[in-house]
């Protein structure tokens, strides 16, 4: 039974916390409506048919993280990287951005000038090009400092395919290293925390390119809004398998584990900008994390979990002290402005 | 955090277990231990300790969540507030989405109402030192460990002079929630799992005359694995041998017998004690704190005047008795179906230290 859309709903920041909320919203607002074919896969990048052997793949993403400035990178940096990120984790080799900036009147001419500066930086080390922008003024108050756009070009190698659909009972859910940095370096600074902790935000093309080159990677994600719960659990979900995680496996660093005790916080559920996660053949795993290791992306790669018969369309944490519960997606909002 | 690795250890874990499971064998019947903490609540689902135990230990939770045992006529006088023109309210984040008769904080702060989420009480002196214009209200909910902030945060507005600050008193007191539960004919408790933070600001004394009237065993106990199993394990030994019950602590690397005595000369210095209304329990005598009347120029309820719109609770949510003990999450129809943490109709389902929503998100069916 379909919920009749009464007059005082209105728009909650949950919609946008990329949890249960925003999937709901994104079905009855952008699916049902602009219903096709390639649209309806929603992958993190759209597929578009180009020749026999190759695949152009395109994405966009919008950028409003608060502060705009942030341990170990900014909103330009995340600009490029989350965008190619989105093309990279399909499979396909990112070569092309559009950015777009839509500006609050008062910002500071250097303000601008840093963060298109870190966009060239990021860009560079990603090897890819700006190739077309839009640049819109609103009034002071109509918007906060800065919100960036970009959208996203990359070819997809041969015929690589990825998708869920190959994952097999038996195989192994690898990480390329130690989780909720992101979200956590956002917080701190936004709140004025003292820590240590930095964004992990980083281009991920040349580890999935080698990760590839190895064979036996049947499917890819990058855990960024919800962080690696949110991600394994749309790949469980209406599965004709389980996901089993192991806590003891998961590489949290010291500093993400204390400041989330703290405040409470779970690091499953916290933003990523230089993760991958991946579900690989058991029998190319040890390969593979040897590969990953050699890449500084990749140094604290590890195994954290593997596809199970049981438990179907769920996923399952064996606790640190042996105890099992069950992961469900995000509800709610743990953190606002993210990325 | 070594430090706290070691009390997640899954050997030592184990080895607790074995022996709570074998205390219980020979038992006849159910043993219900009941928690009256949210973070314990939320520890125990989080690190699957009940999986480990003996079907025959039954978990109860308690009314431990501030958020859960606050009555709708606070949360509607809270958005009456943030209704009222120059007016911040300044929340805990739990806050945000509890529904109140037929609106909510965060549909208030999506219709323009001035609604800031903070970490500490100090935080909101602070938005108010810096909108002098603006009444900044600070939503004071929670037990005997948040009290001590509130008051240590009004008597920094009174040294400061600040006079655009204001606190929306909701606090309880946990030991009144405890004696009324066991005054309750409707729910059989074996065994009281005592809030390790609250007790770090009362110490074990308050338990005292509970344990001596209802002869009913009770350990203070913190919130690792561990060591909840080790408190777990005192329960069990008090119930299954028959010993004269008694208060025990578990937690005494936190906990003193005689509790912190500057936070509670703090809650003595700016609070009266007087009857409070609590979700689920009603109104409890000597269970709520108010502001004394010589700080009454902070206590919003005095100072600022609105018109609060007549409380509706909606009749199916069972929130009430599921924060007694008495129903379980599930036994509620909306239950998942159209309460769920995105949209939750009763408080359990809001916070994360809420029974229905730490059924929901570990799925305990």
């Amino acid at each position: 039974m379909k919920k009749k859309q009464r007059e005082e709903d209105k728009i909650l920041l949950s919609h946008g916390s990329g949890g249960k909320a925003m999937s709901s919203l994104i079905k009855k607002m952008v699916v049902e409506k602009f219903n096709n074919y390639i649209l309806n896969e929603l992958n993190d990048s759209a597929l578009l048919p180009a020749s026999k052997d190759k695949k152009i793949c395109f994405t966009t993403d919008s950028y409003v993280v608060q502060p705009i400035f942030f341990p170990g990178g900014d909103i330009g940096t995340l600009a490029v990287n989350g965008t190619i990120n989105d093309l990279a984790v399909m499979g396909a080799k990112p070569l092309y951005l559009s950015c777009s900036f839509i500006i609050e009147e008062g910002l500071e001419m250097n303000i601008l000038d840093r963060i298109t500066n870190s966009i060239k930086t990021a860009s560079k080390k990603a090897n890819v090009e700006i190739v077309t922008g839009d640049t819109k003024v609103v009034e002071k108050g109509n918007a906060d400092k800065i919100f960036i756009n970009t959208a996203g070009v990359g070819v997809m190698q041969k015929d690589f395919l990825l998708s869920k659909k190959k994952i097999q009972v038996g195989d192994k859910i690898i990480i390329n290293g130690e989780i909720g940095a992101h979200g956590l370096a956002v917080m701190s600074k936004r709140e004025n925390f003292k820590t240590d902790i930095k964004s992990d935000c980083a281009p991920l093309w040349s580890l999935i390119e080698q990760m590839l080159s190895v064979g036996g990677v049947k499917f890819m994600r990058d855990p960024t809004r919800g962080g690696v719960a949110t991600v394994l659990c749309e790949i469980a979900a209406n599965a004709d398998f389980g996901i089993q995680l192991h806590e003891t496996d998961l590489p949290i660093h010291d500093n993400v584990l204390s400041f989330s005790e703290i405040l409470g916080l779970d690091p499953l559920y916290v933003a990523n900008e230089g993760k991958v996660i991946a579900v690989v053949d058991k029998d190319i795993a040890s390969v593979m994390l040897k590969q990953m290791k050699k890449d500084p992306l990749g140094k604290e790669a590890s195994i954290i979990g593997e596809i199970t018969k049981k438990n179907t369309g769920r996923v399952i944490l064996e606790t640190v002290i042996g105890g099992t519960r069950i992961i469900d997606r995000l509800t709610g909002n743990q953190l606002p402005r993210i990325c | 955090m070594k430090y706290i690795t070691e009390y997640r250890n899954k050997n030592v874990s184990h080895k607790i277990a074995d022996v709570i499971n074998t205390l219980v064998k020979g038992y006849k019947g159910k043993i219900a231990l009941m928690e009256v903490c949210g973070t314990h609540t939320h520890s125990i689902f989080r690190s699957g300790i009940m999986s480990l135990l003996s079907d025959k230990i039954e978990h109860l939770s308690g009314p431990g969540c501030p958020v859960c045992v606050t009555p709708n006529e606070y949360i509607d006088m809270a958005i009456a507030y943030s209704r009222l023109p120059d007016t911040i309210i300044a929340t805990f984040g739990d806050m945000i989405k509890v529904p109140g008769s037929t609106s909510s904080l965060e549909k208030e702060k999506a219709s323009g109402g001035k609604v800031k989420i903070v970490y500490s009480p100090l935080e909101s002196l602070k938005i108010a030192k810096k909108n002098p214009e603006k009444k900044v209200i600070f939503l004071g909910v929670g037990f005997e460990t948040t009290a001590p902030l509130v008051a240590s945060t009004i008597l920094s507005a009174a040294e400061e002079k600040i006079n655009n600050f204001f606190v929306l008193s909701g606090h309880k007191l946990i030991p009144p929630a405890m004696t009324a539960l066991l005054e309750s004919k409707e729910i059989n408790i074996d065994g009281f799992i005592c809030p390790g933070h609250v007790s770090a600001i009362i110490g074990e004394k308050p338990y005292y005359p509970i344990v001596e009237k209802y002869g009913i065993p009770s350990v203070i106990i913190g919130f690792e694995p561990l060591d909840l199993l080790e408190g777990i394990e005192m329960l069990i030994n008090q119930i299954t041998k028959n010993k004269e019950p008694s208060v025990e602590n578990q937690y005494k690397r936190v906990v003193r017998r005689e509790g912190n005595e500057q936070a509670l000369s703090l809650l003595d210095k700016v609070f009266d004690i007087t009857d409070s209304t609590w979700r689920g329990l009603g109104n409890l005598t000597k269970s709520g704190l108010t502001i004394k009347n010589i700080y009454s120029k902070f206590d919003a309820k005095k100072q600022i005047n609105c018109k609060i719109e007549k409380t509706k609770e909606n009749p199916v949510c069972i929130c009430g008795e599921v924060l007694c003990g008495i129903k379980k999450p599930f036994e509620c129809k909306l239950f998942s179906k159209t309460c769920t943490p995105e949209n939750p109709i009763g408080p359990c389902m809001v916070s994360s230290e809420g029974t229905c929503s730490a059924y929901y998100k570990f799925k305990k069916e």
